[in-house]
């Protein structure tokens, strides 16, 4: 009974109409939650961690770039896993979540390219080299333009949701099948460049910075999601009464 | 099984009335596939080195012409909603089309593929594996294809969205594809990257028809 009761006011948040106030409770702390651990993690990054013996001070764009494309995988995960819901269950909420998720996601597959590159000039010399990390994590970036362009060409939301879920099940199940066969081109074509690889001596502060960096990014993520989900419920859900009531209330 | 047959029947019968659909993919392939060494130069030992690559790309590209037409005129007449209305399993009729899809589009550029190798300087080992990886690789283009095709039904700007969809979708059967080649002409011999081209089609076989057949359900409602 107890189980049901818990399971059921969980539920309850399915529903665009008590979700959009949760998520407008949650968000700020999110976003404090953010700034916080931003400036902890780039102050860590940029005055506490030492200087790297082999690479100078351009390594620093490390505590950017890897928490970066962590983030880019997670967000496609968890796009799928919303999106996957939202077919399964036919919540609108979870669908709309997802298409929240993905503009965020392809920020952050973006900047990991871009700061990868930014690193690659004074560590190869040259602003591109087909890594298989880089390669692989430029496909994820075109798989996350094709999901937001599938869901932008299709008029109707309900189609777009659904249509954009199938996409990212498919994505999904090819995102590990693309990195080790790109992985494995790598090695085949380029075996003895530079290994990417952080060396294992690698400082403690260096490792504070970044988990710091990744959790705010984690919760950037989320504050971001929270307040554009915010705002496609009320686009999709602007013929509902208490839509009307909430927007005058504000 | 007998399902399967009348949908891949049918769309043989109807390509065969309008035979130029067809020849218009194999002629863009060839001429794809011609077009690299006038645009790079005439050097036997780079041409043999870029050789798999270009044909394995040009079949790509080859396959996802046919594409938006796999269920577009099914799709304009109703035919595809009687599809899934009818009792015979759904999956059953696509996966026909997908494989008539794969018998016009693809089988012809696996027949093609040597001759056009034999431009890019390459040996008859080479060949025989190239052969081998588009007969394996292929089908499997056709299958994500159909996915691809499935959900952009109806859609604006189908066809350039389509390209987006799967052509990063299809890298793996790139790299293992053209990779069976070189590993041939490198003398490591190409049986691991044509048993995971195996395993890709075994993977696509299983999965895509029925990722289809859901991506249609939901362009038809």
């Amino acid at each position: 009974m107890m189980e049901k009761n818990s399971a059921s006011s969980w539920m309850r948040y399915a529903s665009p109409a008590t979700f959009y106030p949760l998520a407008g409770k949650l968000q700020p702390w999110f976003a404090g939650l953010a700034a916080l651990l931003t400036i902890a993690g780039l102050w860590i990054g940029f005055f506490v961690a030492p200087t790297d013996a082999t690479q100078g001070e351009g390594y620093r764009i490390i505590f950017v770039h890897v928490p970066a494309s962590w983030m880019s995988m997670v967000i496609y995960c968890a796009m799928a896993f919303w999106a996957g819901i939202g077919l399964a269950f036919n919540t609108r909420v979870s669908s709309m979540m997802a298409s929240a998720l993905a503009p965020t996601g392809a920020l952050f597959a973006l900047l990991s390219l871009l700061t990868g590159s930014l690193w690659g000039k004074p560590m190869w010399g040259t602003w591109w080299v087909w890594d298989a990390r880089l390669t692989s994590e430029l496909i994820l970036f075109f798989l996350y333009l094709g999901f937001l362009a599938l869901q932008a060409a299709i008029e109707d939301p309900k189609r777009a949701d659904r249509a954009g879920a199938v996409l990212a099940l498919v994505g999904v199940v090819n995102v590990p099948i693309i990195y080790f066969s790109v992985k494995w081109w790598n090695t085949l074509h380029q075996g003895a460049t530079i290994s990417m690889t952080k060396s294992p001596s690698m400082a403690v502060t260096m490792l504070w910075g970044m988990l710091l960096m990744a959790l705010a990014f984690w919760m950037y993520a989320i504050a971001v999601a929270l307040a554009r989900v915010r705002n496609i419920i009320l686009e999709r859900e602007r013929h509902a009464d208490w839509v009307r009531q909430a927007v005058e209330a504000s | 099984m007998n399902t399967l047959f009348v949908a891949l029947r049918r769309d043989l019968l109807l390509a065969a009335r309008r035979r130029s659909e067809v020849v218009t993919a194999l002629f863009f392939f060839v001429v794809v596939v011609s077009l690299f060494p006038l645009g790079i130069g005439p050097e036997p030992a780079m041409l043999r080195r870029i050789g798999p690559g270009v044909l394995w790309v040009a079949a790509l590209l080859a396959t996802l012409l046919g594409l938006p037409r796999l269920f577009a005129s099914d799709h304009a007449d109703g035919t595809l909603e009687q599809m899934a209305l009818s009792p015979r399993p759904f999956a059953l009729l696509v996966a026909g089309k997908i494989a008539a899809h794969w018998l016009l589009c693809g089988l012809p550029l696996v027949l093609l593929a040597p001759l056009l190798g034999l431009q890019f300087n390459l040996d008859a080992g080479e060949l025989q594996v190239l052969m081998l990886a588009l007969l394996l690789g292929t089908p499997v283009l056709s299958l994500i294809g159909a996915i691809g095709a499935a959900l952009t039904l109806g859609v604006r700007g189908g066809g350039t969205l389509l390209a987006l969809l799967v052509l990063p979708l299809y890298v793996p059967t790139l790299i293992f594809g053209a990779g069976a080649v070189e590993a041939q002409s490198a003398g490591l011999g190409s049986s691991a990257q044509l048993s995971i081209l195996g395993a890709l089609l075994a993977l696509a076989v299983f999965f895509a028809p029925w990722a289809t057949t859901a991506a249609l359900r939901i362009a038809i409602e």
